[in-house]
């Protein structure tokens, strides 16, 4: 009852008037909020829009890299020699499974997984992400295949996950020429990030560590794809939005012949060696085969340390590729120089040296003796070649001296690199004046040139560089660039929706060098008919290894000495160290006429005899696969003379 | 002529029967449809949710309804014992009171647990605005030093739950019916100065270090994008990459696919200015501001200083949840934890909110009847 006088003398227009205006104030005070409000979200979604879009899109769209197919390599008949098979291994995703460790055991249980494996399997599952799958066991057994797809339903969250492995099928016979791919480690990583690569090797696992899979690294490897992908915070896929298919790598069919390289392997078992075919007449390599090999697929899965010190540790040095180091070429390199005496004018075919059985330079007490004790006698050119008279040679190299050698031999490849497309080749030795001073910085000595007259001394070749020689002298002095790689097939991108692609198949360009240009032709012919003879002359040191050969074949033979002999010392193998036994050369083409082959051979520390009985046969071995059934006949005019010398080796 | 505005006034009187406000209605309904398709969206289109949100609604507005039957002058009557009551249980939740998400919040009285602070929000403004309408307009400055301190007791009781956002609206409801009563702007600007004084204060003695971080999180969310910054920066780019058109309705990626927390509650702003863009936003705040014009509307045409003050200030109060809440979302305000009115997902607040549109209601309504 106190209020109620109160509310009556209250001035309530006055009051209404009051709360009216404060109430506008207070509603134009909401519109400036909204406007504030409106001009923050105007801010966000029209002036800053392109940035939160962006971001939006960066924080869902997950571009993920498909790997592309590597390239398959076939020989040149199209025999697959390096293909993708798939491997399988039983991955997980944690975080789709509910009993973790009771579907391990029981996976374990099944596939027989060992205690101590599921033991690291538990500690790098609490490390890693559970969206992530993580590998159970790799490269599963087709059995173990079978029995987890039978029982699969049973383990959701767990599957079999199918990727493309490396496999080269013929195992150890392709090592050392097609090299093989493994996993892509630190310093290869640092590499394709200075080339600039790495974007394309975003989702390759495994690079090409040797051989023709390095030297074609890129052309295998192909073009990277892409899935762009919708993820949700959790990082799950949701679903693909765009997908750019990988372009494969090229196909590379070879000039090899896996056949032939069979046939080196046989011929060479059991020994130390190798071989190397070439057409010469493209360059192309036919066989290339360095024994004893090892298995290029023990590198793609990841060689244990304990295999690979084997290999390292092995007398016979598997690892090295013998077709591309270097040996003394002894006397496989006399028909080259006396090439180089008939162009110098020192020597003519007719010219004729008495062989005593031993050399002495004037004013010096040293002999040097020939391998025939009691020397060749009378000896010309193609006798020279026939026998493999030293004592020739040793007079044709002091007449030429080094330096003429040096330069003849440069340009027919020794002490060069022949631009084989493999990295591991190696130069070897070509002595020169100017080689001993830079090398032992000591002046050449004229005993040195005789021992290079017989391809000793310090003149080495690769069995490839020998096998480039011959093949520029049967050219006649044209160039041809040794090569594997005969063609590639390039693939377009496919679509993702259908499987067909569409192929281009490019040949290899036959790579010419400036070719050796002599003062008279006539000379190539003078020393490829001793060749000739050598092989086809009864009791030439070629002849016994190739009795009843049908394509007309020629050759030389060649054994070095790897051991020092002191003067008048007697080389007896079964007193000699195996190490420090005679290396086995030779150098063979066929036919003579038009030759398509040329071979050359070597085999370390043969324990009896050299080239002929041990390099010869295996050059025929190749040389009969090669022409299988072809029976080739000279159209040169049969020997005048058949020499009956009576030897049968070098 | 003449029987048709007959018609009009006795279609208005059913209304007023059942004293409904149909503009105040209809923007409130504009508000629950949208929010339930926003929850609905939100939720990864998860109808058990929005079944859930439904069911919340329908108890709001049974509670609305309710109360819109209310005299208001009866609270006016009840303001006193109310307010003690309250205070006693916001005192009893800090003493008794059970911890939820790491704050002390509710009071649990055998059969049901509520928030007392939930009640304090409608409470705060009615007791005020009894204080204050027992004496003259512009109201007296001993009168409004009571009237503040009758504030600052349950906002700091509030406070020291903690619970930010709920002070903060309490705070605000006070305040609002002492401006409404024509407070001078001298005392305003005063209080303005004194206020950001008090800044340093709440900084040092009164703010807990997750309220501190939310506060450096809000001056620099980038300073760590993947803790506490995380949300606010995930909301910036839902709000922005929403652009003009928004992405469509359950389009949003942030919201889809989960990169956006709080989705259906706290940052369903940000899933709505996604998927609508700044189109959907601007028709939003229209809606906003009809409610505030219509509920100003009813407050000044209120016939009782006690009805306008309380109205005013329900009104008001309405669009501080507002502006706070997208104001935190779009990264203009620090997170405080308030829902966007009607379109969150609803919780305890939604009854509190629709209760007071109920007194609103009947303010509107119940005109004729004096006491």
């Amino acid at each position: 009852m106190v209020k109620q006088p109160r509310v009556a003398i209250r001035n309530h227009t006055a009051e209404a008037n009051l709360f009216a205006r404060r109430s506008f104030i207070a509603l134009l005070g909401v519109v400036i909020m909204l406007l504030v409000l409106f001009s923050k979200a105007y801010n966000l979604q029209i002036s800053s829009f392109e940035n939160y879009q962006t971001r939006s899109n960066s924080n869902r769209i997950k571009l993920l890299p498909v790997a592309p197919n590597r390239g398959l390599i076939y020989d040149r008949n199209g025999v697959l020699l390096a293909e993708n098979k798939p491997v399988y291994s039983i991955e997980l995703i944690p975080e789709q499974i509910k009993d973790l460790e009771k579907t391990v055991t029981e996976v374990s249980k099944l596939l027989g997984i060992s205690a101590e494996k599921q033991e690291k399997l538990f500690k790098s599952l609490r490390s890693k992400r559970r969206f992530k799958p993580i590998e159970l066991l790799s490269r599963l057994s087709d059995q173990q295949v079978a029995l987890f797809s039978v029982n699969q339903h049973k383990f959701p969250g767990v599957f079999i996950e199918a990727r493309l492995k490396r496999y080269y099928p013929f195992a150890d016979l392709t090592t050392h020429s097609l090299g093989y791919v493994a996993r892509i480690n630190r310093r290869d990583a640092i590499k394709l990030e200075e080339q600039g690569k790495e974007e394309n090797y975003k989702a390759t696992r495994n690079i090409g560590k040797l051989g023709l899979e390095k030297f074609y690294q890129d052309e295998l490897h192909g073009k990277v794809g892409h899935q762009e992908v919708e993820i949700n915070n959790q990082g799950r896929i949701i679903r693909t939005l765009n997908f750019t298919p990988p372009v494969p790598g090229k196909d590379l069919t070879l000039s090899l012949d896996i056949e032939l390289q069979m046939i080196a392997k046989r011929a060479l078992s059991g020994k130390r060696g190798a071989i190397v075919a070439i057409d010469p007449r493209d360059g192309g390599v036919l066989a290339m085969y360095s024994n004893p090999s090892y298995n290029g697929n023990l590198f793609v899965h990841g060689i244990s340390t304990k295999n690979y010190g084997k290999l390292l540790s092995s007398k016979d040095r598997p690892l090295i590729n013998r077709t591309v180091q270097g040996y003394p070429p002894a006397s496989t390199i006399k028909p080259l120089l006396a090439l180089t005496g008939l162009e110098d004018g020192v020597i003519t075919p007719e010219t004729e040296i008495y062989d005593p059985g031993f050399y002495q330079l004037k004013g010096v007490k040293n002999k040097r003796r020939d391998w025939k004790k009691w020397g060749h006698g009378k000896v010309n050119l193609s006798k020279s070649l026939e026998q493999s008279c030293n004592v020739y040679y040793y007079d044709l190299s002091y007449k030429l001296g080094i330096t003429k050698i040096a330069r003849m031999m440069e340009k027919f490849g020794f002490g060069e690199y022949t631009g084989i497309d493999i990295y591991e080749e190696n130069k070897a030795i070509m002595p020169s004046v100017e080689w001993k001073r830079a090398r032992y910085n000591q002046p050449w000595y004229t005993g040195e040139t005789l021992s290079v007259g017989i391809g000793q001394s310090f003149w080495t070749a690769t069995p490839l560089q020998l096998a480039q020689a011959i093949s520029i002298l049967v050219n006649k002095g044209r160039i041809k660039v040794p090569h594997l790689v005969k063609a590639k097939t390039t693939y377009d991108s496919q679509d993702g929706t259908t499987s067909e692609q569409t192929s281009r198949i490019e040949n290899i360009a036959i790579d010419e060098k400036p070719p050796i240009v002599l003062k008279d032709d006539k000379n190539w012919d003078y020393v490829l008919d001793g060749l000739h003879n050598t092989v086809q002359n009864k009791g030439a040191t070629g002849y016994r290894a190739f009795i009843g050969h049908k394509y007309d074949a020629a050759g030389k033979t060649g054994s070095a000495q790897t051991a020092n002999l002191a003067q008048d010392e007697k080389y007896d193998a079964s007193t000699t160290e195996e190490s420090q036994l005679d290396n086995a050369m030779f150098v063979a083409f066929a036919p003579y006429e038009n030759p398509e082959i040329v071979v050359a051979v070597a085999i370390e520390n043969v324990a009896e005899g050299g080239g002929a009985t041990n390099a010869a046969p295996v050059a025929r071995q190749i040389l009969d696969q090669y022409f299988g059934d072809r029976e080739i006949v000279s159209k040169k005019p049969h020997p005048l003379h058949e020499n009956t010398y009576g030897v049968d080796d070098d | 002529m003449r029987s048709h505005k007959h018609d009009q006034q006795a279609q208005r009187s059913f209304w007023q029967m059942l004293h409904i406000d149909m503009p105040l209605l209809i923007g409130l309904m504009c508000l629950i449809i949208l929010g339930g398709f926003i929850v609905y969206s939100a939720s990864g289109g998860d109808s058990a949710t929005v079944i859930r949100h439904i069911k919340r609604l329908s108890i709001a507005f049974v509670a609305m309804f309710i109360i819109a039957q209310i005299p208001p002058l009866v609270w006016r009557k009840w303001a006193v014992p109310m307010y003690i009551v309250g205070i006693g249980l916001l005192v009893a939740v800090l003493a008794f009171g059970h911890v939820g998400k790491g704050a002390q919040r509710w009071l649990n009285l055998g059969f049901v647990s509520f928030q007392p602070s939930e009640i304090m929000k409608l409470i705060v403004p009615i007791t005020i605005a009894w204080f204050i309408s027992q004496y003259d307009l512009p109201t007296k400055f001993k009168h409004i030093i009571i009237a503040f301190l009758m504030v600052i007791v349950p906002t700091l009781l509030i406070a020291k739950q903690p619970d930010l956002g709920t002070s903060l609206l309490i705070a605000s409801s006070g305040v609002f019916v002492i401006f409404l009563a024509g407070a001078s702007w001298k005392l305003i600007g005063g209080c303005a100065v004194l206020g950001s004084a008090f800044a340093p204060v709440l900084w040092m003695f009164l703010m807990k270090d997750y309220q501190k971080q939310r506060v450096l999180t809000f001056l620099n969310p980038e300073q760590d994008p993947l803790g506490s910054g995380y949300h606010i920066i995930q909301s910036k780019i839902a709000i922005g990459s929403g652009g003009l058109n928004g992405k469509g309705w359950m389009q949003g990626t942030q919201s889809q696919l989960e990169f956006l927390p709080e989705r259906h509650t706290d940052f369903i702003f940000a899933v709505f200015s996604e998927e609508f863009g700044l189109v959907g936003v601007t028709l939003l705040l229209v809606v906003y501001l009809a409610i505030v014009m219509r509920g100003l509307w009813i407050a000044v045409n209120a016939q009782h200083a006690f009805t306008k003050l309380l109205a005013g200030s329900i009104t008001l109060t309405f669009f501080v949840y507002v502006f706070v809440n997208i104001g935190m979302v779009s990264g203009l305000l620090p997170v405080v934890g308030v829902p966007l009115p009607l379109v969150s997902y609803g919780g305890t607040s939604m009854v509190t909110l629709m209760a007071g549109f109920g007194i609103l209601m009947a303010i509107g309504t119940h005109r004729r009847f004096i006491m």
